[in-house]
């Protein structure tokens, strides 16, 4: 711009005050705008390619036995040890990020969807709100893994099990979240103006209102998804969750705590997985809520 | 006047129910409006006018019927549209249309400009197609915007070109009558006079007829051809623009017309200065709503809700002062 505006033979003379602007790349601009979604998303595309790839990043089987060589401290041919059956803990941890990471995706998007059209409902639907909201409000006032503990005790231990049960226990979250947006935006003027000008109920929701829950719900939803990982791994670790012969972070933990003392690798290695993975996804969350709802970040 | 009015309102209440207690029974109302009565005709302006809180707004949106009215009658030529069904009342919301105040909150953020406009067309059925595309492009050389427009997103347009695109939205499916609510206060000065002169020029070449709702009196008086003043749910006095500005009638009026600020330091100024708050329209005074702070109070005011009167120079009123002189 400057050359536009000054002659350039003016301009060479001048001394240069300024420090050149840096250049940045486009990769290098997104992260230092948004430190947080780039942090959580560098660290959650790590655990993916890790459930991903668990097959080709030297692992063994990771529910072969080999009782000869059990309790191996880390070493170069087991990198995390094994446990007390001789299982290459490395292994089991990186097919272990497999269960945490369906039980977490697909319980934030079963809720995500069911918690949006409860939400939607009754919202709009006046005489249902009360009925359901008080239903939800029950449903809330269990503790979440109780209520998870009560439904995995009536069904099979499964992966598809859990996921309906932690499903269940996060579905009022979401459900509350859409019902209070959609009560706002039914205020807003654009909707007004949708009624004036003859739009249909049906249009008003899908146009008007849902586009405009996706942003809050996309964040909560990465906060259900980091829960739901801890409530898996607990479920597991009290032995009522994904069945044992599944590796999952919370059953190497429950099988290495009788051990705890004498050999603390069984448990800490799938603990440090089950941090940083929880932690990436609520880094993420977090980010993304600034960068899609400023408002909403200075106010928590 | 002798023709039927484009709307007539007659004695519109718009009651809002307070709930209270651990049962949420019924505690009292807001009578936001109570007993408001006036009739627009084809191609004329009406401004409401009043502080904040007196009703306007309520009245243009009870009209509209984003809710629904507690009594009285809403007339569009001559047929009832307030106890209509809303199957029945659909494809009349095309003749009344609405622009409102915040450009910001009255534009979906995630719709484009397009299909904002087109909206309306596509839900009366009036144009599909390449249709809809000319109809639109059409709509906004009528407001002044520009034909790039269409694939932009409203938070890509200043204030005053956001309600130019509200303004063709509301212009879109040939209403006969569009409420201005607010439409140009939250605008800057420059802006506001470009759009009161597009909301003119429309006027002129459309025919239509303007429901302007604003607390703004020098931009009422630049535009409108009649004007009802209202105070805490109710008309006080109606009258036409020469009239009301040159030689304001009722006391509230007066007061009004006498805080609008005057462009010259040096004129003499007669400001009458209210003493008090506006009562709270949850527990309105009893007699002439006025009456606390009127400066001409007498005892008749306290007891005895005066009537809108005919007071001459085609002027109503309802003040109990109009009859003082004719029994003295």
């Amino acid at each position: 711009m400057s050359s536009t505006l000054l002659d350039p033979a003016v301009a060479a003379e001048l001394p240069d005050v300024l420090p050149a602007r840096k250049q940045r790349g486009k990769v290098a601009m997104f992260a230092y705008r948004h430190p947080s979604i780039f942090a959580g998303g560098l660290l959650v595309s790590l655990v993916v390619a890790s459930a991903l790839f668990a097959p080709w990043l030297g692992t063994a089987d990771p529910t072969a036995l080999a009782p000869a060589k059990r309790l191996r401290s880390p070493s170069e041919i087991y990198w995390f040890g094994t446990d007390m059956l001789g299982r290459d803990i490395y292994s089991r941890v990186l097919y272990g990020t497999r269960v945490s990471l369906q039980v977490g995706v697909m319980v934030a998007l079963f809720a995500s969807v069911i918690g949006m059209f409860i939400g939607l409902t009754s919202g709009f639907i006046r005489v249902l709100d009360t009925v359901v909201m008080r239903v939800m409000d029950g449903l809330m006032s269990i503790p979440g893994i109780l209520l998870a503990i009560a439904l995995m005790a009536l069904t099979r231990g499964s992966v598809g099990n859990v996921i309906i049960a932690i499903t269940i226990t996060e579905i009022p979250r979401v459900a509350r979240l859409v019902r209070g947006v959609v009560l706002s935006l039914r205020e807003q003027p654009y909707v007004e103006a949708a009624v004036a000008a003859g739009t249909r109920v049906p249009k008003i929701i899908w146009k008007h209102i849902l586009p405009n829950t996706l942003a809050p719900i996309t964040v909560q939803a990465t906060f259900i998804c980091a829960s739901a990982m801890i409530t898996e791994a607990t479920l597991s670790f009290i032995g009522a969750g994904t069945p044992p012969t599944i590796p999952s972070w919370g059953n190497i933990m429950a099988e290495g705590r009788a051990l705890w003392q004498v050999k603390p690798f069984i448990v800490l290695f799938p603990a440090i997985f089950l941090s940083i993975t929880v932690l990436s996804i609520n880094l993420l969350g977090d980010g993304l809520r600034d960068a899609l709802d400023p408002r909403m970040a200075k106010k928590i | 006047m002798t023709a039927t009015p484009l709307l007539e309102v007659r004695g519109l209440k718009k009651h809002f129910p307070l709930h209270g207690g651990l049962l949420g029974r019924q505690t009292g109302a807001v009578y936001a409006v109570d007993g408001v009565s006036f009739t627009v005709n084809k191609g004329e302006t009406l401004s409401v006018v009043g502080e904040s809180g007196c009703g306007k707004s309520t009245v243009g949106k009870a009209i509209l019927r984003l809710y629904p009215i507690t009594a009285g009658e809403v007339l569009l030529d001559g047929q009832r549209i307030d106890n209509l069904p809303a199957s029945e009342l659909r494809p009349l919301r095309r003749r009344v249309q609405v622009v409102f105040q915040d450009p910001f909150s009255s534009l979906n953020p995630r719709q484009r400009v397009g299909d904002i406009i087109a909206e309306p067309l596509v839900n009366f059925g009036i144009a599909h197609g390449s249709e809809l595309t000319d109809r639109v492009a059409g709509l906004m050389d009528k407001v002044g915007l520009p034909r790039d427009a269409v694939k932009r997103f409203p938070h890509e347009f200043s204030g005053g070109q956001r309600q130019r695109i509200g303004i063709a939205r509301a212009l879109a499916p040939g209403a006969d009558l569009i409420i201005c609510d607010e439409a140009v206060s939250a605008l800057d000065v420059s802006v506001k006079a470009q759009i009161v002169n597009l909301l003119s020029d429309l006027q002129d070449d459309l025919g239509l007829a303007l429901l302007f709702i604003s607390h703004d009196l020098a931009i009422v008086e630049h535009l409108t051809h009649r004007v009802a003043v209202m105070y805490l749910g109710k008309i006080v006095e109606v009258a036409d623009r020469a009239t009301l500005f040159s030689n304001p009638h009722h006391p509230y009026t007066r007061a009004l017309l006498s805080a609008v600020p005057v462009p010259d330091p040096t004129a003499p100024r007669n400001r009458i200065i209210l003493r008090g708050d506006v009562p709270s329209p949850i527990n309105p005074p009893s007699g002439c709503r006025f009456h606390t702070r009127c400066p001409f109070v007498f005892d008749r005011c306290r007891a005895e809700e005066p009537l809108l009167r005919d007071v001459g120079d085609g002027r109503i009123s309802a003040c109990h002062l109009d009859e003082v002189p004719a029994a003295a």
